[in-house]
């Protein structure tokens, strides 16, 4: 079937895949670099194009609220949002995952303050790795399409239950505009199906009472499911990312691309829209005889400890470049993350960390290059001196 | 539908017995009292606070009713979300049933950190009732200060000291109820358990409008004021006749006192009942503070009767939003 090509910004297309899934309830607030989203899909509200709910809060602490009454009501539920915004949410994000509310939020990866700034970078959902949301990062626009409505299925799975962070790189895939090949409307309609949520505060028959108050003797229990259920998921993601690949002919990772990395020795693993810079980085040094190879990781929650470590176990050097920090942590979060999850492994390679692009600052192949080059230079001194480093920084 | 004291209890309970409140406790009270007065069935919407984490301690529930309790300062903004799938899903036919939808929360999270979420609520005008169990502190967390602390009341944030009588503030307290009818809601009002049927009818009424409304209720606290209790309906009760707690209501824009004493006891007679306020009554500078407490009272009835006079006949039915287009 022939389906419509379009130029569209990243936001436009989140808000177009928006349009098409029509959820019951969107509550939100804007925040730049999201807030494209949020005005494109209050078009389709004003226009009655989509039967959603529309609720503009007055905060996202507000919209993230509604977002889990609504959900728990049984309503299809989503939102967005960036940054301070996600900050704002961080309370109510540990309550949407362990009161299991399916609710999707894509969130305009965007840099923290102090200082303010409204650039990309990843600190903000790094900052909310731990609270119970299945992350998925995304390439560019169309990925960030797809992504939204592949979210909606992982969400709602009922063997997954969960909310769903889709995370989007501020700018670089915000506000560039790309072609974005649009499913038919029917098509998206089919492949999210309706939502039959197990239980619903609307449901008068069957009384519930949701968000009850657990005392040391059931807490630990309850914590120890959420890591159960987020754990397990990892099956349903790959399951519905190859039911979505199928149909709409389609090549979405569900947990991680690799660029020329069947017989790399030295290879870099990223994030999001850099991870394009890098594989032309790689390119080059492939034609200086260097076997250079990337990992686009996709699936960040649940960590895909074992496909990792496979990707990598037989490389000579790793290089994590990341677009966050930890401070006061020995390294970034996906260093951190990558190094525990393999602590017991006999077969490593030599491993680095590099953070670089925060607040915005451009990424460029230059940059890449020359983190291939140190962890070459580190692999062949054998020894690592400077665990992280930040790259780009100026003086 | 009439009030019958007598049908009330033919009725069913929306919370059971087995929950764990103090003895004494105002609140499993107002929430009978709120849910019975609503002819179609309800969904509540729950602030943190003593009611939430006494009554729906896993694995066991009091609520006979949908409940949905998230965190201590967005009853309003998760009722919203409830009313707006409830909205969502009635346009898609998957919901067919009347529900009416009552968000409660504590003083301290309706005038303080909650404020914010609730004045969005209102604002946008959910079909919604927000009614505050009003105990004039964090009871919850220990008898802290709350923007409802009246002045010279005892908490364990605002200790009587050598310097200090109490709570110190210019006013008696945050005026929750002007603040709320500013919104231009279909209704505001306060109440007292003690006056349960005039509480009731307030919850008939603004539940009747098509749209937000909000009633602050007196909830004596017997571990928070210090009174023994069996006295908890007496002191609300006192409260109404002292004038300290006046019973009035803003119906479309129009202010009406809905409960007047014949004559009004003096205010003592309310603040000796209670530890909270013991201290005024051992020092000179405690009774000047009585004094002061009086003014306030007296201002606030003036406040209310003018407010009374000068909204009569405004019939400001706009607040009832029914004319705006559906959405």
């Amino acid at each position: 079937m022939a389906r419509k090509s379009v130029g569209l910004t990243g936001d436009y297309a989140v808000a177009e895949a928006m349009r098409q899934i029509d959820p019951d309830v969107v509550a939100v607030y804007p925040i730049t670099p999201q807030t494209l989203i949020v005005e494109k899909f209050g078009e389709f509200v004003a226009d009655g194009i989509v039967h959603t709910e529309f609720v503009p809060v007055e905060s996202e602490h507000s919209a993230l609220s509604a977002c889990c009454g609504a959900s728990a009501a049984g309503a299809r539920t989503m939102t967005c949002t960036s940054s301070q915004g996600l900050a704002l949410m961080h309370e109510i994000l540990y309550i949407a995952a362990g009161n299991r509310h399916p609710i999707v939020m894509v969130d305009v990866n965007r840099a923290l303050s102090a200082p303010i700034n409204i650039h990309g970078d990843h600190s903000d959902t790094m900052g909310s790795r731990d609270a119970g949301w299945i992350h998925l990062y995304c390439f560019n626009g169309q990925e960030a399409y797809d992504s939204t409505i592949i979210a909606t299925r992982i969400a709602e799975n009922p063997n997954v239950y969960l909310p769903v962070i889709v995370g989007l790189d501020a700018f670089n895939i915000s506000h560039n505009t790309e072609r974005i090949e649009l499913l038919d409307d029917q098509e998206v309609k089919d492949f999210v199906g309706e939502f039959n949520p197990p239980y619903s505060l609307l449901d008068l028959k069957y009384p519930v009472s949701v968000g009850a108050y657990f005392l040391p003797d059931y807490y630990m229990e309850a914590r120890r499911k959420l890591q159960e259920v987020i754990q397990n998921s990892k099956k349903v993601i790959v399951e519905i990312h190859e039911e979505y690949n199928k149909k709409f002919g389609r090549n979405v990772p569900a947990i991680m691309e690799t660029y020329k990395m069947e017989d790399a020795e030295y290879a870099i693993l990223a994030m999001s829209s850099i991870t394009g810079v890098a594989m032309l980085a790689a390119d080059e040094l492939r034609s200086k005889g260097i076997k250079a190879g990337v990992i686009r990781l996709r699936l960040f929650r649940p960590f895909p400890a074992d496909e990792l470590y496979e990707a990598i176990s037989n490389l000579k050097g790793l290089a994590v470049v990341e677009r966050a920090d930890a401070y006061g942590a020995a390294c970034a979060p996906i260093f951190s993350e990558l190094s525990g999850a393999c602590a017991n492994k006999k077969k490593m390679p030599l491993m680095a960390n590099y953070v670089i692009g925060l607040g915005g600052r451009d990424v460029k192949i230059k940059d890449m290059k020359s983190i291939f080059e140190d962890i070459v230079a580190k692999v062949n001194k054998g020894e690592v001196k400077d665990l992280r480093q930040y790259i780009g920084v100026k003086g | 539908m009439a009030l019958k004291l007598t049908e009330l209890p033919s009725k069913e309970l929306p919370i059971t017995s087995g929950h764990r409140v103090c003895a004494g406790c105002p609140e499993p009270m107002i929430i009978k009292q709120a849910i019975l007065a609503s002819n179609e069935p309800v969904v509540v919407g729950e602030a943190t606070g003593c009611f939430e984490v006494s009554s729906c301690i896993f694995p066991y529930t009091s609520w006979n009713v949908n409940w949905y309790h998230n965190a201590f300062e967005n009853a309003a903004a998760i009722t919203s979300g409830m009313e707006a799938a409830y909205k969502a899903l009635s346009k898609r036919g998957k919901v067919t049933e009347p529900i009416n939808f009552i968000a409660f929360g504590g003083d301290g999270g309706t005038y303080d950190i909650g404020f914010q979420a609730l004045s969005g609520a209102m604002e946008r005008g959910h079909r919604m009732l927000y009614i505050c169990m009003d105990n004039q502190a964090y009871m919850n967390t220990g008898i802290q200060r709350s923007g409802a602390t009246p002045l010279g009341a005892w908490t364990t944030t605002c200790h009587v000291g050598k310097v200090r009588p109490g709570n110190v503030r210019a006013s008696l307290r945050k005026d929750i109820v002007a603040i709320m009818a500013a919104h231009d809601i279909a209704y505001a009002a306060q109440a007292s358990l003690s006056h349960w049927n005039d509480f009731m009818r307030k919850v008939q009424k603004a539940l009747s409008y098509d749209g937000p409304s909000f009633i602050t209720v007196l909830a004596p606290c017997p571990r928070g004021w210090r009174f023994p209790a069996s006295e908890t309906v007496n002191i609300a009760k006192l409260a109404v006749e002292t004038g300290f707690w006046p019973l009035y209501e803003v119906d479309n824009g129009q202010w009406n006192v809905t409960f007047k004493p014949r004559e009004l006891k003096p205010l003592e007679e309310f603040l000796k009942t209670q530890g909270r306020y013991a201290h005024l009554f051992k020092s000179e500078e405690g009774k000047q503070v009585i004094e002061h407490i009086k003014e306030l009272v007296q201002y606030k009835l003036n406040y209310i009767n003018h407010m009374a006079e000068a909204t009569k006949g405004c019939e400001m039915n706009i607040f009832g939003r029914c004319a705006l287009p559906e959405v």
